[in-house]
């Protein structure tokens, strides 16, 4: 028979804890984790009935449907028409589908010396295993390095949209920025914790495995960026700016961009103009190996991670 | 190789390095790189038309080591190095003519993201004249359409914000249905460069396969192209998206985007599809039938409208018609015509909108006719400019607008069946462009006994004045001495062949 302890015993072990987690009389996050319950948008009864009666008001003044009967009649055809032509383009491009050589038939025209050679000599002129790489960061590098600034142009695009210059507004947003999530979520940041390295360090090594195995530029960027969303998500923007703040993106994204520039420009002009270029292929299999895909698969990966973590942080809070 | 063929290549990637810079600097800084850079790529430009007219052939310029069907190329002939030089030139004078206002409309933290977008708005344009391959001009039209949104809604009112997302809601239609048809014509050919792309084209239609895709891929991209630069029944988003962006903007949207992407379909129908069989396609009477709809429609919206930024946008739209009009020709001649008449709206719209800028500014800001009444006496300089500009778009001679309406008459007598239509349309049309125009020149002539407004001289704005009297010179050099352009389209569409 077991020695019965005392209460005071009994209660530091880890089994009476694990009992009372277990019937659910204690919450252990209780006093740890700072709860805020979302606070409900409340918008006064008044302020809604002016605003209905406004777009109502409007909208009877614009399309007077009740008096005037041609204009209904109008906005029937017109959804009516609408349905028609909708229907009308689905059908014609299902027809002209139809009649497209069929898939995987050997005889089809895109089965042509192009993709031949891409797969056969891939290997020797690039020096990727990983053919798909090899394609658009050699062959075919010049779309690839528009589509880079593709990305770019688009982070512009949103930061003239959402970028909050004004002082005030700035220091608002920051103070708002906890609207719907607790500060220091421990679970969160557990997870966080465990699984942030394990991403970046998994992002980094598709970019650096992109010559030799799937993946490569775009991808372990994209992984990279989704690792430092969820750093900022765990622990705010204020520990995030200690190592990645619009300085270093602004940094980040320039050196990026040029790098890849470079050694784009280097590699047109020297082969438009028949000179021998310099970077050496290496020896396919080797991670130093492929000539510019590797360099260009790293500036393309930092552009990438930029991009997404810009995106988040201009959606949700207006800066970097 | 001639060092002279690195100059294309040089351009874009100069404009896209440009771009990348400017993310990073202020402002002013931004504004002296995007000056130094037009300058730079001007020359360029105009290096390589020499060049060009020259040795009187076009030339390839493998972008790497690997060759034709491999790899991408670019290609320079007499009418590309002409179409980026003249860009480069418009879009030069727009930015210097609206620089006050862009100061004065845009957040001062924002005017650098203006340069990029600028910068790689004009890298994309280079692309999409140079290109050689289908999917780099895709590649291009992506970055074309997203600055293009930004140049709308840099200036943050309600409706440009509003017209931006129009804008990039049929734009963006425009490129899927480019893209659709671009995915056709590779499963057809398989190929992405031009010139294979044709000799598989010609191919298949000699054996008579595939037609019924065929037809349907030329017409997706067409139709793509067509809304993307807003021929008649797809300009809902034009006016909003001309008449409230800053004045740059508008100047550069009407006069260098929507003529990049005509540009880009002059290329299809020579160097993809083969101007025979395009012509052979029904799809040229379906451009002509909207472009002389476009042609009445366009103008009698402007007759209608009672903001002259707007007024001038729709009068965008009947130009268009023109352009459309002069390939549904599907004539040699027309294809002539429709290429001048880009040179000579681009030069002339641009020079309204900005001449425009200078009427308003001494009418208190308002674009409302009653209160622009006699501005020409305020702001002399713009008067005179804004008179010319209408007197060139009514096509008076002596201005560029004159020799493009003649061309389009030359073109349409020669002509069969679409000669009549053609010719009543146009002068229908002339009649219409002179009614909007002479009634915003006779309004801004008319004296008025009080104003409150003050007048400016050539000391308050001497940049913008010069900038004026640039426009001119350039819009009386068209009208002037068409012939020797002429010439130099019909070898450049002859070296597209």
């Amino acid at each position: 028979m077991s020695k019965l302890k005392p209460q005071k015993e009994y209660e530091k072990t880890g089994a009476f804890r694990f009992l009372r987690w277990l019937s659910g009389t204690k919450d252990p996050y209780v006093g740890v984790v700072e709860m805020h319950p979302q606070k409900e948008k409340v918008i006064p009864d008044t302020t809604i009935l002016e605003r209905m009666s406004e777009t109502q008001m409007l909208r009877d003044k614009v399309y007077d449907t009740q008096h005037n009967k041609l204009l209904r009649a109008f906005h029937r055809i017109y959804i009516i028409s609408a349905v028609i032509f909708c229907i009308a383009l689905v059908g014609l491009l299902l027809v002209t589908v139809s009649y497209l050589p069929p898939t995987g038939d050997p005889s089809n025209p895109a089965n042509n010396t192009v993709a031949e050679r891409y797969i056969e000599q891939g290997l020797e002129e690039t020096g990727a295993l990983n053919i798909v790489s090899g394609m658009i960061l050699t062959y075919r590098a010049f779309d690839t390095f528009g589509e880079t600034n593709v990305l770019f142009i688009a982070t512009c695009c949103v930061m003239i949209l959402l970028m909050i210059d004004d002082e005030l507004l700035k220091k608002q947003e920051v103070q708002n920025d906890r609207r719907f999530e607790p500060k220091n979520d421990m679970i969160l940041q557990g997870v966080a914790f465990v699984l942030c390295p394990i991403i970046f360090i998994f992002g980094i090594y598709i970019i650096l495995n992109g010559h030799l195995s799937p993946g490569g530029g775009f991808s372990g960027g994209a992984i990279m960026g989704a690792g430092l969303i969820l750093y900022v998500c765990a622990f705010g923007f204020k520990k995030t700016q200690q190592f990645f703040n619009e300085h270093v993106y602004k940094i980040a994204k320039i050196t990026a961009l040029c790098m890849y520039g470079l050694i784009g420009g280097y590699f047109y002009i020297t082969g438009a103009n028949g000179i021998e270029n310099h970077i050496p292929l290496g020896i396919p299999g080797h991670i130093l190996s492929s000539g510019i895909i590797l360099p260009i698969n790293f500036c393309v990966g930092l552009e990438v991670a930029c991009t997404m973590y810009a995106f988040y942080a201009l959606f949700r809070r207006g800066g970097l | 190789m001639d060092f002279i063929r690195n100059f294309p290549c040089f351009s874009i990637m100069l404009c896209l390095f440009a771009g990348i810079i400017s993310s990073g600097v202020k402002g002013r800084t931004a504004r002296w790189i995007n000056i130094v850079l037009l300058t730079t790529v001007t020359i360029l430009s105009a290096c390589t038309l020499f060049y060009t007219l020259s040795t009187g052939e076009s030339f390839v310029y493998v972008m790497g080591k690997f060759p034709a069907p491999w790899g991408n190329e670019i290609r320079a002939g007499v009418l590309e190095a002409g179409m980026a030089l003249f860009f480069c030139i418009i879009m030069l004078l727009s930015l210097l003519g609206g620089q006050h206002k862009l100061i004065a409309e845009v957040e001062e933290n924002k005017i650098f993201l203006y340069y990029v977008l600028t910068n790689l708005l004009l890298s994309s344009l280079l692309a999409l004249v140079y290109t050689n391959d289908m999917f780099t001009a895709y590649v291009f039209v992506e970055i074309n359409t997203i600055s293009a949104c930004g140049l709308i809604m840099i200036r943050q009112v309600g409706r440009t914000i509003e017209a931006a997302v129009r804008y990039m809601i049929m734009s963006l239609l425009g490129s899927g249905l480019l893209l659709l048809g671009l995915c056709m014509l590779y499963d057809l050919t398989g190929h992405l460069l031009m010139s294979n792309m044709k000799e598989s084209i010609a191919a298949i239609v000699a054996q008579g396969e595939y037609t019924i895709p065929l037809i349907v891929a030329i017409a997706l991209m067409t139709v793509g192209l067509c809304i993307k630069c807003a021929l008649f029944p797809f300009h809902a988003w034009l006016p909003d998206a001309y008449g409230y962006s800053t004045v740059s903007s508008a100047a550069m949207l009407s006069s260098l985007v929507s003529k990049g992407y005509i540009f880009l379909l002059i290329k299809i129908i020579y160097r993809v599809v083969g101007f025979d069989i395009f012509n052979n396609t029904r799809i040229i009477d379906v451009l002509f039938v909207f472009g002389l709809m476009g042609m009445i429609f366009g103008s009698l919206s402007a007759i209608k409208e009672n903001d002259i930024r707007r007024m001038i946008a729709f009068s965008s739209v009947a130009q268009i018609g023109y352009i459309y009009m002069g390939f549904g020709m599907g004539t040699q001649y027309g294809m002539v015509a429709s290429v001048f008449h880009i040179l000579s709206h681009a030069a002339t719209k641009s020079l309204l909108f900005i001449a425009v800028i200078g009427l308003t500014d001494v009418s208190g800001g308002s674009r409302k006719f009653i209160e622009l009444t006699g501005s020409a006496y305020r702001n002399k300089w713009a008067g005179v400019t804004f008179t010319v500009g209408s007197l060139s778009m009514v096509g008076v001679p002596l201005f560029s607008g004159f020799i493009s309406k003649l061309l389009f008459a030359q073109a349409a007598v020669q002509v069969d069946g679409k000669m009549l239509p053609a010719l009543i349309v146009l002068g229908i049309s002339t009649i219409l462009n002179a009614i909007y125009f002479m009634k915003t020149v006779i309004r801004i002539y008319t004296p008025v006994e009080e104003t409150s407004y003050p007048s400016v001289t050539f000391k308050d704005m001497k940049l913008y004045a010069i900038v004026l009297v640039f426009f001119i010179i350039l819009n009386i050099i068209l009208g002037i001495s068409s012939q020797p352009i002429v010439d130099m389209i019909e070898q450049g569409l002859a070296m597209f062949a």
